[in-house]
């Protein structure tokens, strides 16, 4: 048995380690009681001593559970956000009856200036709707019986919402065979949906419905809801279907055709901007011409000897079978040879909108003409040999 | 056959044939008991300037008096169908011919059979198992009977099943009777779990009612084996094909036929509608009873102590 050393401090208390690890309350006194105790009783033995201090190690219990957010404090937050609303319009000069959002936003950006890159962790301030998660208010009544007759399942929203599609798949079977039994019944093809409709992908339903769902969940709602729409269904089945159903719009960024312009001699011409790594470029495209291309007041052979880099430059004409209709006058600055074509390959793409039709402006912006290319140069870090690369690693 | 047995107050007991243990530490922190007994009892008690704020001079003088009255009236709803057999008349709702007519004699093949199911059998017919339906049909008024009682006593019923074929039937009887169902994929600790699963403070079901025993790959409901554990009667249809040990009042059954479980799907949804419209003639006949008799004993009395009453056990409901 180890020699049982008494501590000099009156603060210090010690961590024994026995078979298992215990620890002991602090004070001397307490302390000596159980090591004595211990010292009679037979079979353990004292392995090692130290003088450390206890610290109770306590799991943080709150960071395990998930935060809930009572009714009331989530009222509470909102009268605190409708009276800071106030003074915050009071403080800045404006009236607090039509203080909407946006003033919010911008007075906040103005009295709390941050210089921060991630937009999220500036200083915000939005209705608490917005912040905090939309939960559940607790689902049974006074007595504990549960609101809804599929609380049981644990996901009752999604449960009972196949529940009521699979009614309504029964309601419109049902009907056809009536139809069939009176021999009313004919063999309608409906009108297919047109591509402008999708259904809900996973994440906007789990928002609909509250609740988290599986892939294979989705899966099987999604079949549902197939099956139900290719049944001749009435108004109010078709009006089930399509609150499940969003439209698909190509999201045209307004891709403002500029006028065509005429210059002094009577030709007409647009103009247009580029810019590629720090290349800032700017064209004009003229109407009626022979395919001549100026550079800097330098013809573009002599401009750009690099052959990839006159390719670049011609592949818009290319791309809408223009290639010797117009004639082009460009300026340049910034950048290297490759990032100047580039710049001057997104101007003249811009420029040539004007030009022509709607449908030919959207194959290019599919094939990629009118997007800028976001791509810069990457700093160097320290410690590394440039963006990515690190200096060689030596074992020894 | 003698009455319910061993049917004290409070409908918490296990049963005759639940074989486990009691499992008190089963019943966790997070899970509320199932107060169906001592619930009415507490909420029984409105406070001396109860509802009605107005009279509290007087107030305070009756409402020591209105505890017992309201106690010794939930006393007597809740005792009063246990003096009785049959209080709920469940006999009168089927008849060996009808459970005959809906095919509930028809077993599966004798290679498929339970070796627990054979005192049920009747026999068997071109290698089929034919279910002895005289046995069934007393079962069935057990069944029933001890439904219509929990149902009586506002507990929660909850619905069991694992077959597609009849998930959206037995959802629609469920929310006919104002009861759960749960016929979907079963999670793991639904009960045994349920704090975490389903939120803190939860009310588990008071009784589960299985329509198919079995789940789509022929094993046992784990529902059967959690009931048990988590000290929760069980009502199920068993099939010849089905272990009928863990469940409180099995049925035997033909749980395959749609005619089968379309019948005792009505007959269960016909019984708990009775019990409960049962429950409310009840409290509205011993409100009046209640009325009456404070008229009889006073002016001196607060007015209308038979809406005291009436809101405490208004209260429970």
């Amino acid at each position: 048995m180890a020699a049982l050393r008494v501590p000099c401090g009156a603060a210090a208390s010690y961590r024994l380690f026995l078979g298992g690890r215990v620890s002991f309350a602090r004070g001397q006194g307490l302390w000596k009681a159980a090591a004595a105790k211990l010292q009679r009783s037979p079979g353990c033995q004292i392995l090692r001593l130290r003088h450390t201090t206890v610290v109770a190690a306590r799991k943080n219990v709150a960071a395990l559970r998930h935060e809930t957010y009572t009714v009331d404090f989530i009222k509470k937050q909102i009268e605190e956000f409708n009276i800071g609303k106030r003074h915050l319009a009071n403080m800045m000069g404006e009236d607090p009856e039509t203080f909407t959002q946006e003033d919010i936003d911008r007075a906040i950006a103005y009295l709390f200036p941050s210089g921060l890159f991630e937009k999220r962790a500036r200083p915000i301030m939005k209705h608490p709707e917005e912040i905090f998660p939309k939960q559940r208010a607790i689902q049974w009544g006074e007595d504990g019986r549960p609101f809804h007759f599929l609380f049981y399942t644990g996901k009752q929203s999604y449960y009972s919402l196949m529940h009521e599609a699979y009614g309504k798949l029964l309601d419109v079977e049902n009907r056809q065979d009536q139809l069939r039994a009176k021999g009313l019944f004919s063999e309608k093809t409906k009108a297919k949906d047109p591509i402008g409709s999708r259904w809900l992908i996973k994440e906007e339903l789990e928002e609909m419905l509250v609740e988290k769902l599986s892939d294979q969940d989705y899966a099987q709602f999604t079949r549902l809801l197939e099956r139900l729409s290719a049944l001749p269904c009435d108004a109010a089945e078709e009006e089930f279907v399509g609150s499940f159903r969003r439209s698909v719009t190509i999201p045209l960024r307004k891709q403002l055709t500029e006028p065509l312009q005429c210059d002094e001699k009577g030709m007409a011409f647009s103009t247009g901007q580029g810019n590629r790594k720090t290349a800032k470029a700017k064209v004009a495209v003229y109407d009626h011409g022979s395919g001549r291309i100026e550079v800097n007041g330098v013809d573009y052979l002599l401009y750009f000897p690099v052959t990839q880099d006159r390719e670049q430059l011609m592949f818009p004409f290319h791309f809408l079978d223009r290639l010797g209709e117009h004639d082009m006058t460009c300026t340049v600055s910034g950048g290297g040879r490759a990032a100047q074509a580039g710049a001057i390959r997104l101007a003249t793409a811009r420029a040539l909108c004007s030009f022509v039709t709607e449908d030919e402006v959207e194959w290019m912006r599919q094939a990629g003409l009118l997007t800028a290319d976001p791509r810069v140069r990457e700093r160097k870090k320290p410690g590394q040999e440039g963006a990515r690369r690190k200096f060689t690693w030596k074992k020894r | 056959m003698d009455p319910l047995p061993g049917r004290a107050a409070g409908g918490r007991e296990g049963g005759r044939r639940a074989g486990c243990a009691r499992h008190e530490f089963a019943v966790a922190a997070g899970v509320r008991r199932r107060p169906l007994q001592l619930h009415l009892v507490q909420t029984a008690t409105p406070g001396p300037a109860g509802p009605s704020g107005k009279t509290l001079g007087s107030a305070a003088a009756s409402a020591a008096r209105e505890p017992e009255r309201s106690s010794d009236l939930n006393e007597r709803i809740l005792s009063e169908p246990l003096k009785h057999f049959d209080f709920f008349n469940v006999k009168e709702l089927f008849s060996v011919r009808s459970l005959f007519d809906a095919r509930v004699h028809l077993g599966h093949k004798a290679g498929c059979r339970h070796r627990f199911m054979e005192p049920y059998i009747f026999g068997s017919r071109l290698d089929q198992d034919i279910i002895d339906l005289e046995q069934t049909a007393t079962h069935l008024q057990l069944a029933l009977n001890f439904t219509a009682h929990v149902a009586y006593r506002k507990g929660i019923i909850l619905f069991v099943s694992r077959r597609r074929q009849f998930s959206h039937l037995i959802e629609n009887v469920a929310r006919g009777c104002g009861e759960y169902a749960h016929s979907r994929y079963f999670k793991g600790g639904l009960l045994t779990n349920a704090p975490l699963l389903l939120g803190p403070g939860v009310r588990l079901p008071d009784l589960i009612i299985f329509l198919h025993t079995l789940n789509n790959v022929f094993e046992p409901h784990i529902a059967v084996r959690d009931a048990a554990k988590m000290n929760i009667p069980t009502v199920g249809i068993v099939d010849t094909n089905c272990n009928p040990s863990l469940i409180t009042y099995p049925v035997p059954g033909n749980d395959d036929s749609p005619p089968a479980v379309q019948l005792f799907c009505r007959l269960f949804q016909t019984t708990i509608n009775r019990a409960k419209e049962k429950r409310k003639q009840v409290e509205a006949l011993y409100r009046l009873q209640g009325q009456e008799g404070a008229e009889g004993r006073g002016a001196a009395d607060p007015p209308s102590p038979g809406v005291q009453a009436e809101l405490g056990l208004g209260r429970c409901a």
